[in-house]
């Protein structure tokens, strides 16, 4: 398996970097949404919420960020959709290539596409007044937790992509994603929230993976925060995987 | 590039007593295969003629592993497409119902991708030896979604010879094309057959059977009902049927000439352009 798996996986990861590239909007939309939140939180609201620290816009990052993973990968359903529709997929299927390779190669442009708009997101926030005293490892651990939660997001869209039935059904299922962080502490304390709905916020995966990565680069000890935020990542990377290629299974055959 | 071979394979292709219905919302199953037989020799072309909703179409499916029938066996290359699929997959190439090209890609980046996932050594010259061939060198370089239909559906053959299959399976590759276009894909199937590719094309055009075929399988509600050259079958038929048939290239005659395209009779010499 191994060699073709990679040649074949790495064959079609170009193609689909060839899409983004040739349709570069793909990267500005995704970087727009979370751009514009930023802007609002940061100079309407942000001077009315009390966070405790300096700046809000360094407070606000870690969420920002979140946000723009999740309306990237709205695009990757959207491709896969798009491939099933047209009968390349198929033209893919009848050829003798690592079966798995076709989504694996969705998700690793993803994981591209998407880093690439999470730095635009980054270099805005450093023109905004957000700054980080956290060293090379930090970031790198950033980055680690950022892409694993990229990829966890990336395989429930392979799934929305292969289950769809229209366009609009594709992409529709990222909504909800975006609106996660507004119910944690991506933007205001959990402390404020009345009772079930602070038992919500500090219970989601968005609270730890958001507390983590404000943690990291705030340089302070990141505590359960990590691992919480780790094992929800990789547990939704698991479920979502196998829902992916149940999922592939089911629609192609 | 040496082609995977298994013993006595003077059929290319061999259906015996296929079997596939689909579930239905009632619950029920529809049968639209009951039962097929069909043989396929080397080198030939042969037509699998059907109306609409014949199975056609569920038929190449299983032939190419993309779908599992329920009863019956068929082969490819002496393959069982059940339990060798791979070596199926490496023997046939199938060019389906809709230009299954990449709109995005140009049309050279879309036959190096086939290239490469066929792990050819040299993407790049293959690419361009078969731009030249289908006449398209010089869209080449532009995305295949600017493309005519004509030319996207030559650029789909073209993605099909790659790695040089053994087996070609063309499901209806002339519906939805303007006659000139249609003649472009019937000489590129009848350069196919000279070179000795085995070639099964389904089609609903009974001219496009004859024109084309050495055989003609007429699949009807699920079973084929006939199975013989085209002449063997027209003397089936009353001479009157036979005269309505041979009616219809010749409205075609009068819309070529009209356009300024060529006979069906002779071989096609329209340049490239002719088609957008």
């Amino acid at each position: 398996m191994s060699r073709s798996f990679l040649g074949d996986t790495a064959a079609l990861t170009g193609r689909s970097l060839t899409h983004v590239l040739r349709s570069p909007d793909t990267i500005v939309t995704t970087a727009v949404t979370p751009l514009a939140l930023m802007l609002l939180f940061v100079y309407v609201f942000g001077g009315a919420i009390r966070t405790g620290t300096e700046s809000y816009v360094t407070y606000l990052l870690p969420g920002i960020l979140l946000i723009t993973v999740a309306s990237g990968v709205a695009y990757t359903a959207y491709r896969l959709f798009l491939d099933l529709q047209g009968g390349i997929l198929e033209r893919f299927r009848s050829m003798p290539i690592a079966r798995s390779s076709v989504l694996w190669a969705h998700v690793l442009t993803s994981l591209v596409a998407n880093l690439v708009s999470v730095a635009v997101v980054v270099l805005v926030a450093l023109l905004l007044g957000f700054r980080s005293g956290a060293g090379v490892l930090a970031w790198l651990a950033v980055a680690g937790v950022v892409a694993l939660f990229t990829l966890a997001l990336t395989w429930l869209a392979v799934v929305a992509g292969l289950s769809a039935r229209t366009v609009d059904g594709a992409s529709a299922f990222s909504y909800p994603l975006i609106f996660l962080p507004f119910i944690s502490s991506a933007f205001v304390p959990t402390e404020t929230m009345p009772g079930p709905v602070r038992w919500f916020a500090e219970h989601q995966p968005v609270t730890s993976i958001v507390d983590a990565i404000r943690d990291l680069l705030a340089e302070q000890p990141v505590g359960t925060d990590v691992w919480v935020a780790l094992a929800w990542c990789v547990g939704i990377l698991l479920v979502a995987w196998a829902a992916a290629m149940s999922a592939y299974r089911r629609r192609v055959s | 590039m040496s082609l995977p071979t298994a013993p006595g394979r003077e059929t290319a292709i061999r259906v015996r007593a296929i079997e596939k219905s689909y579930p239905q919302k009632d619950r029920t199953d529809l049968p639209v295969l009951r039962g097929v037989d069909l043989d396929v020799a080397r080198g030939s072309i042969v037509a699998l003629l059907g109306s609409n909703g014949a199975g056609k179409t569920t038929l190449v499916r299983i032939l190419s592993t993309l779908l599992a029938a329920d009863a019956g066996t068929a082969s490819v290359n002496g393959f069982d497409v059940a339990t060798q699929a791979a070596d199926v997959r490496e023997s046939i190439s199938l060019t389906g119902q809709f230009a299954a090209v990449d709109e995005i890609l140009t049309g050279r980046e879309n036959l190096v991708l086939i290239a490469r996932l066929r792990h050819l050594p040299d993407p790049g010259r293959v690419a361009d030896d078969l731009l030249a061939r289908f006449r398209l060198t010089e869209a080449g370089g532009r995305r295949a979604g600017t493309w005519s239909g004509g030319m996207r559906r030559r650029l789909d053959i073209a993605m099909s010879l790659i790695g040089d299959p053994s087996v070609i399976v063309l499901d209806e590759p002339t519906t939805g094309l303007d006659p000139q276009a249609r003649l472009e894909v019937w000489q590129t199937v009848r350069t196919l057959a000279e070179d000795g590719t085995t070639v099964l094309l389904t089609t609903q055009y009974l001219d496009e059977a004859d024109q084309l075929a050495d055989r003609i399988a007429i699949l009807h509600e699920g079973r084929v009902v006939a199975d013989g050259t085209p002449a063997e079958l027209k003397a089936l038929l009353p001479p009157a049927t036979v005269e309505y048939v041979e009616r219809q290239p010749s409205l075609e005659d009068v819309f070529l000439a009209l356009v300024g395209g060529t006979t069906p009779t002779t071989t096609p010499t329209s340049d490239p352009e002719d088609d957008r």
